[in-house]
C-alpha cells in the first residue's frame, strides 16, 4: 500500500502529539503551575517556547494542555460517533416511525448552531469535564447520525441486503456482516472530522471562558490567558493556537485520504 | 465520390486514476481505419469497452476525462481536424458535425426550454437567423413525428417523455445542416417498442435531410436496419468492416458470425406438467400509493420447467417475482409451492420455503457484497440452510463452481476481480448452492453483452436439465424467451395479457399489444424495419 | 392553486414550526437541565426565605406550561423580560447590539459570498490544475483553523507586522459609515476567511457536480467556449446548490461572530451573550438564543425558497 506524503506527515504529527498528550509528566520540562521565570519572556535554551502572563513554562503549558485537550475531544467525538452510528444504523434499518421519530428530534437539534446550543445549555449546567464532553458529544452526534443513517440506507436497498434477506438472515447478521464492512471507510474518515470539530469546539468554548476551568488548562484557554500579550508585541498566544492549527491540519490530512481510498473500496468498481 | 471523414489508423489512450492506486495506461483505439460518404450511414458495432463511442466522439476531436487522441489521422472535408485548436474545434463542433447522446434525459439542459437548445448551435455559429432557425426546428419536430410541432419547443425537458427527448435531441442535431451526425446508441435506453418508432424517425429524417451519419450501438440487428456499411470493433480494434448485406449475411471473422448468430438458441417447449408454484389472482400495490401495481394475476410454474414473464417497464413483472419472494406481501390472492400455501410476508416463511424459492438479480453488480469473496458468497447458503463447515463446505463450493464452469482458483476472489459474465454465474451458483425447486431471474442477462448473455443463457438451460430446477424468467426480451421458456405469460400494465404454452403465445393471431411487442424485436435482416412498420397494428404507448 | 405557491407556503410553516419547536426547547429543555435559578442567582449562601421570594417573584412556582405562554406572550409583544443580574431591560439591550451584530455580519457576507462563488468557479474552471490546487490547499488550511485563532493570526499580521488595523474595535453612535467600516475591518477579514473557506469548498463541489452532467458535454460539443458553457448551462443548474452551500456556511457566520465579538471587544450581541452565559444570567440567554435561531431558521427558509423557485421542474410541472 502506497502512502501519499500528506498523509504520511499528517499520521507522523499526529503521532507525536498523542505520545506527548500521554507521557505529559515525563516528557514536560517543568510543572504545569510553577512560575519559573519572568512575565513574557522569549524563547531561550532555557524555555523553549519562552514564558507565560505570569511566568510559566509555555513549553510544558502545551504538553499538559494538549492532554486535556486530546482527551476531552477524544472523549466527545467517541460519544458523538458511538451514539450517531448507533442511532443513524437503527433508523436506516428499522425504517418506520423509528426513523421518522429520531430524524425529526435531529432536524430540531440541527435547526440552531451547535455553539448557540452549547452556550444555552452551559449556562445552566456546571462547568465540568464530563458535562462539556457530554454536551459536545450529544450536540455533534447529530452529524454522525445523519452520514451513517444516509450511508447505511444506501447499502440497505443494495440486491446483496435483500438476498440476504431472502436467505432469512437475522438482523444481526445483516447489520454486522452485509452493512457495517461496507460502511466502515466513510464512518473511519467521519471520526477524523468529528476529532477536528471537537478539538476545534472545545477551543473555542475554553477561549471564550466557557470550557475548561483552572486550574486545569487546555489550548483554547491558554489563548485566553495570554491574549493581553498580543498587543505588546508578545507572541505568547500564538504557541497554543498554532498547536490547535497543526493538530487539526494533521488529523486533517489523514482524514482526507482515507476519504479519498473510500471510493476505490466501495466496490462494483475496479474489475 | 470523396470521402467526408476518413480516419486512418487511430489510436486513442488515456490514463486511469483508479483512487488509492497507481495511475493506469490504457490503449482505447488501436489502429482503426474507417471511411464516411457524403450522404451515407455507417454503423459502429460492439460489446462495451470496444471503443466504439470513443471513436465517435473523435469525428469531432472530442475525449471524454482523460481521453486522448494519440495517433493516426482524422480527415475532416480534407482537413485533418487533430491539428486544429481549440478555436478550430469549437468552429467544427456542432456546424460541420453534431452529437446525439444515448441519453437525451441527461443530455438536455434541464433549466431551459427545448427550443432554446434545439436552435442554440444554429445561432451560435450564425448559421441562421432566429426566426429562420425556429421554422427549421418545427420543421423537424413534424419529420420527426413529435405531437404538436409548432408549440412542443416551448416545453421543458422533463415535460416530454424519453422517447420524444431522443426525438428532440435528433432534431437539435439535424438544426444546423451538419454534414455529419454522430448517434451514440440513440434508442438503447428506451423501452423496446419504443426503439422501433424512434429508430424509423431517425432513419427517416437521414434519408430526408441527406446527411451523413455514424450509428453506434451494440444491436447488430437495429444497426442492419439504418446503416450502409458496418465497421464490428472489438476491442479497440477493427474485426470486420463491410458493406451491411455482406456482414449480415455472409460474415468472415469468427467474431462477426457469433455475433450474427446471436440468440438463436434453440430451445424445445416441454409439455405441461404438474405445477411447482401456483399464483392465483394476486393484487398488490406499494405501500402509501392507492393503485393496484398488480390486478388479479392468475400463472402457473410447472416443476423443472421455466415460465417466462414479459413485458415493459412498468408492466409490473419485477414487482411479481418481489410478491412470489414474499418481499411485497400481497393485498388478495394467494401463493401455493409444492402444494402448501406459502404465507404473503417474508417475515412468516419457515427456513425451508426460504431456501426452496431463490433468486438472481439483473445486476449481478449489486447483488454480491463486495468485501465478500466468492467462497464466502457461494459458501453463505450452504452453511446456513445445511449446517455445511470446513473441508465439506470448501468442496461443495469447488462443485458448485466447477458447475457454473469457472473452475479452481476462484474462491479467494473478490466480486471486483470477476468480469460481468463471472459474476453472474456466481449468483446463479449462490441459489443453485440452497438446492432450490424454483429460482426467480429477474432480467439476468439484459445488463451483459449478447455474447456473454448468450453463455448465461446456455448455462442455465444445462443446470436445469441436470438439477431439474424451474425458473420464473422476468425479461423485456423476446429473444430471450424464445431460447429459454415453456410457457409465457405476457403482462402488460400490471395484467396479463396473454398466457399459455410457448407455441401457443407465439403463434397467431395475436391480440394487440403481443403483436406489438413480438413486431418490436429487431431481426437480423436488412429492410425487415419498413415492414414491421407497415403491418404493426397498435402505437407504443411511450412515444 | 399553482403547486409552487403551495410548495412556498408549506416551506414557510414549516419554518415557523420550527422555530416555535426551538423556542420551547430553549425555554423548558433548559428548566429540566439540573440547576436551580434562584439558587443560581443568591448562590450558595441564600436563605430558604429569599430562595422562596425570589422564586415567588419570578415565577418559578407556575406551571412550566403557563410560565412559558406568558413568555411567548411577552416576547411578542416584544417584551423579553429584565436581566437578573442588572435589571436591564432585555429588549432594549438587545436592540442596540442587534444592528451592530448585522453590520458585521452583512458586511462579511457581502464579501465572503460574492468572492467564494468567484473562486469556486475558478478553481472549477481549473479542476485539477494549479489554481485549483492553490486555493483547495489554502482553504483546507484555513478550515483546520478555529475562529480565534485566525483572528489572532491576523491581529499579528495587520497590526503589529504590517500596522495598519487596530485591535479593539469599537463603534459608537454618530460615527459615519465608513468610519464604521474602518472600525471592524479587522473583525469583517477574519469573519470572511472563516467563511471563505468553507463556502468555497463547497460551491467548488457543487459546481463539479453540475459540470459533469451530460448535458455539460453536449454543450461542449455545440462549440460552445468554457465560459459559454459555465455561464449558459452549468450555472443556471448550479444556483439552487450554491445557494443550499451558502445558507449552510451561515452557520458559522453566526458562529464565527460570536467569536470574533469576543475577540475584538465588539459591544454586539454575541459578546452580550456570552457575558451573560458566564453570569448565568437565563432569561438573557434565552433571549439572544432565540434572536440568533430565528436569524438562522429564517435565512434557511429563504435558501429553500430560491431553490424552490430556481428548479424548472416545480416551476413548470407537467
Amino acid at each position: 500500500m502506497r502512502i501519499p506524503l500528506s498523509a504520511l506527515i499528517g499520521l507522523v504529527m499526529t503521532g507525536l502529539f498523542v505520545l506527548s498528550a500521554v507521557f505529559a509528566p515525563w516528557i514536560a520540562p517543568y510543572p504545569i503551575d510553577a512560575a519559573v521565570g519572568k512575565v513574557w519572556e522569549g524563547p531561550s535554551s532555557q524555555y523553549w517556547l519562552g514564558t507565560d502572563t505570569i511566568g510559566r513554562d509555555i513549553l510544558s503549558r502545551l504538553i499538559y494542555g494538549g492532554s486535556v485537550t486530546i482527551f476531552v475531544a477524544l472523549s466527545s467525538s467517541l460519544l458523538s460517533f458511538g451514539m450517531g452510528a448507533f442511532f443513524g444504523f437503527l433508523a436506516a434499518t428499522r425504517g418506520g416511525w423509528i426513523d421518522t421519530g429520531l430524524s425529526r428530534i435531529v432536524d430540531l437539534m440541527m435547526a440552531v448552531p451547535s455553539l448557540i446550543v452549547a452556550l444555552v445549555v452551559l449556562s445552566v449546567l456546571p462547568l465540568n469535564l464530563t458535562v462539556l464532553i457530554l454536551v459536545m458529544g450529544v450536540l455533534d452526534s447529530t452529524r454522525v447520525f445523519r452520514l451513517s443513517r444516509a450511508v447505511a440506507a444506501d447499502i440497505a436497498v443494495m440486491d446483496y441486503v435483500e438476498a440476504a434477506k431472502l436467505r432469512g438472515e437475522k438482523q444481526g447478521w445483516i447489520i454486522f456482516r452485509e452493512i457495517l464492512p461496507n460502511a466502515m471507510s466513510p464512518l473511519v474518515a467521519e471520526f477524523g472530522m468529528r476529532f477536528i470539530f471537537a478539538v476545534l469546539f472545545i477551543s473555542t468554548l475554553s477561549f471564550l471562558g466557557l470550557g475548561i476551568q483552572p486550574p486545569l488548562s487546555d489550548w483554547g484557554g491558554m489563548v485566553r490567558e495570554n491574549k493581553d500579550g498580543l498587543v505588546y508585541g508578545k507572541a505568547a498566544a500564538l504557541m497554543p493556537a498554532l498547536a490547535i492549527a497543526v493538530l487539526a491540519i494533521s488529523v486533517n490530512l489523514v482524514a482526507d485520504w482515507i476519504l479519498q481510498r473510500t471510493s476505490s473500496l466501495k466496490g462494483g468498481r475496479g474489475g | 465520390m470523396a470521402d467526408l471523414l476518413t480516419i486512418k489508423n487511430l489510436r486513442i489512450e488515456a490514463t486511469a486514476y483508479p483512487p488509492g492506486e497507481a495511475p493506469r495506461h490504457l490503449v482505447l483505439v488501436d489502429g482503426v481505419s474507417v471511411s464516411v460518404q457524403k450522404g451515407r450511414v455507417l454503423g459502429l458495432i460492439g460489446e462495451s469497452g470496444a471503443g466504439k463511442s470513443t471513436i465517435g466522439l473523435a469525428a469531432l476531436s472530442y475525449g471524454r476525462g482523460g481521453v486522448r487522441l494519440t495517433g493516426g489521422q482524422v480527415l475532416l472535408n480534407g482537413r485533418d481536424i487533430r491539428a486544429e485548436g481549440a478555436a478550430g474545434l469549437r468552429a467544427l463542433r456542432g456546424r460541420e458535425v453534431t452529437y446525439v447522446a444515448q441519453s437525451a434525459a441527461a443530455a438536455f439542459n434541464p433549466a431551459k426550454r427545448l427550443m432554446a437548445q434545439v436552435i442554440e448551435t444554429s445561432l451560435l455559429h450564425k448559421l441562421m437567423t432566429k426566426e429562420q432557425a425556429e421554422v427549421r426546428a418545427i420543421e423537424l419536430f413534424a419529420k420527426l413525428g413529435l405531437p404538436n410541432p409548432e408549440t412542443f419547443g416551448r416545453r421543458y425537458p422533463h415535460q416530454v417523455s424519453g422517447g420524444q427527448l431522443q426525438r428532440a435531441m435528433t432534431a437539435m442535431a439535424l438544426c444546423p445542416k451538419p454534414d455529419l451526425v454522430i448517434f451514440d446508441e440513440p434508442t438503447t435506453a428506451l423501452d423496446v417498442t419504443t426503439q422501433i418508432d424512434v429508430l424509423a424517425a431517425i432513419k427517416e429524417a437521414i434519408r430526408d435531410t441527406g446527411v451523413a451519419a455514424i450509428y453506434i450501438t451494440h444491436d447488430l440487428a437495429v444497426v442492419a436496419q439504418v446503416a450502409d456499411d458496418i465497421l464490428v470493433l472489438r476491442h479497440g480494434k477493427a474485426v470486420e468492416y463491410g458493406a451491411t448485406d455482406q456482414i449480415i449475411s455472409t460474415p468472415v471473422q469468427d467474431y462477426t458470425q457469433a455475433l450474427v448468430s446471436v440468440r438463436r438458441i434453440d430451445h424445445a417447449e416441454k409439455s405441461d406438467a404438474a405445477p411447482i408454484l401456483r399464483v392465483q389472482g394476486i393484487t398488490a400495490r406499494y405501500r402509501g400509493t392507492d393503485f393496484d401495481v398488480l390486478q388479479s394475476i392468475t400463472v402457473d410454474v410447472a416443476a423443472g420447467q421455466t415460465l417466462a414473464i414479459v413485458g415493459e417497464s412498468g408492466s409490473g413483472k419485477s414487482t411479481l417475482a418481489r410478491v412470489i419472494t414474499g418481499l411485497l406481501p400481497a393485498r388478495s390472492g394467494q401463493i401455493t409451492f409444492d402444494g402448501r400455501t406459502l404465507s404473503p410476508d417474508l417475515a412468516n416463511r419457515s427456513k425451508d420455503d426460504l431456501r426452496q424459492v431463490q433468486m438472481i438479480y439483473q445486476m449481478a453488480d449489486t447483488a454480491m457484497n463486495p468485501r465478500q469473496t466468492v467462497g464466502t458468497i457461494i459458501g453463505r447458503p450452504l452453511e446456513f440452510y445445511f449446517g455445511l463447515k470446513g473441508e465439506a463446505k470448501r468442496a461443495r463450493v469447488q462443485e458448485l463452481l466447477d458447475q457454473i464452469e469457472m473452475g479452481a482458483g476462484f474462491e479467494n476472489r473478490y466480486p471486483a476481480e470477476l468480469s460481468g459474465g463471472q459474476k453472474q454465474r456466481v449468483c446463479i451458483a449462490r441459489a443453485l448452492a440452497a438446492k432450490p425447486k424454483l429460482i426467480l431471474c429477474d432480467e439476468v442477462t439484459s445488463a451483459l453483452d449478447p455474447l456473454v448473455a448468450d453463455g448465461i443463457l446456455k448455462l442455465l438451460l444445462n443446470l436445469q436439465a441436470q438439477e431439474g430446477v424451474a425458473y420464473v424468467f422476468i425479461t423485456h426480451d423476446l429473444a430471450t424467451v424464445k431460447a429459454i421458456a415453456d410457457k409465457i405469460a405476457v403482462m402488460y400494465r400490471g395484467k396479463v395479457v396473454r398466457y399459455g404454452q410457448k407455441s401457443d403465445v407465439l403463434a397467431p393471431p395475436f391480440d394487440d399489444y403481443t403483436d406489438l411487442l413480438l413486431s418490436s424485436v429487431p431481426e437480423m435482416k436488412t429492410g425487415w424495419l419498413e415492414s414491421v412498420l407497415k403491418t404493426r397494428k397498435m402505437e407504443s404507448a411511450g412515444n | 392553486m399553482h403547486p409552487l405557491i403551495k410548495l412556498v407556503a408549506q416551506r414557510i410553516a414549516l419554518g415557523l414550526i420550527l422555530l416555535l419547536a426551538v423556542s420551547v426547547v430553549i425555554f423548558l429543555g433548559i428548566e429540566m437541565l439540573p440547576g436551580d435559578t434562584a439558587q443560581a442567582i443568591l448562590g450558595q449562601s441564600a436563605t430558604a426565605t429569599s430562595l422562596a421570594n425570589l422564586r415567588e417573584s419570578l415565577g418559578l412556582n407556575q406551571s412550566p406550561a403557563t410560565r412559558y405562554f406568558t413568555w411567548l406572550g411577552h416576547a411578542l409583544q416584544g417584551d423579553l423580560g429584565k436581566a437578573l443580574t442588572n435589571q436591564q431591560d432585555i429588549a432594549q439591550a438587545i436592540g442596540q447590539r442587534l444592528g451592530n451584530t448585522l453590520f458585521l455580519a452583512v458586511c462579511a457576507g457581502a464579501i465572503a459570498v460574492p468572492l467564494s462563488i468567484g473562486l469556486g468557479l475558478v478553481a472549477a474552471r481549473f479542476n485539477g490544475r494549479w489554481p485549483d490546487k492553490l486555493i483547495s490547499g489554502v482553504t483546507l488550511a484555513m478550515i483546520s483553523l478555529p475562529e480565534f485563532v485566525a483572528a489572532y493570526f491576523m491581529i499579528l499580521l495587520l497590526t503589529l507586522v504590517i500596522p495598519i488595523l487596530q485591535p479593539v474595535s469599537m463603534i459608537f453612535p454618530g460615527m459615519g459609515f465608513f468610519e464604521k467600516l474602518h472600525a471592524v475591518a479587522l473583525p469583517v477579514i477574519v469573519l470572511v476567511m472563516v467563511v471563505l473557506a468553507h463556502m468555497m469548498r463547497m460551491t467548488r463541489a457543487a459546481i463539479l457536480n453540475v459540470m459533469q452532467s451530460a448535458y455539460i458535454e453536449t454543450a461542449e460539443l455545440k462549440g460552445l467556449s468554457p465560459m459559454q458553457v459555465i455561464w449558459r448551462h452549468a450555472l443556471p443548474n448550479a444556483v439552487a446548490p450554491i445557494i443550499s452551500v451558502v445558507v449552510i456556511n451561515l452557520a458559522y457566520l453566526v458562529v464565527g461572530v460570536v467569536v470574533v465579538e469576543v475577540v475584538f471587544s465588539y459591544n454586539a450581541l454575541g459578546q452580550y451573550l456570552v457575558d451573560h452565559v458566564a453570569k448565568r444570567d437565563l432569561p438573557v440567554v434565552q433571549a439572544v438564543g432565540i434572536i440568533f435561531a430565528a436569524v438562522y431558521i429564517g435565512l434557511n427558509i429563504l435558501a429553500d425558497l430560491i431553490g424552490i423557485i430556481a428548479n424548472p421542474r416545480l416551476r413548470h410541472p407537467k
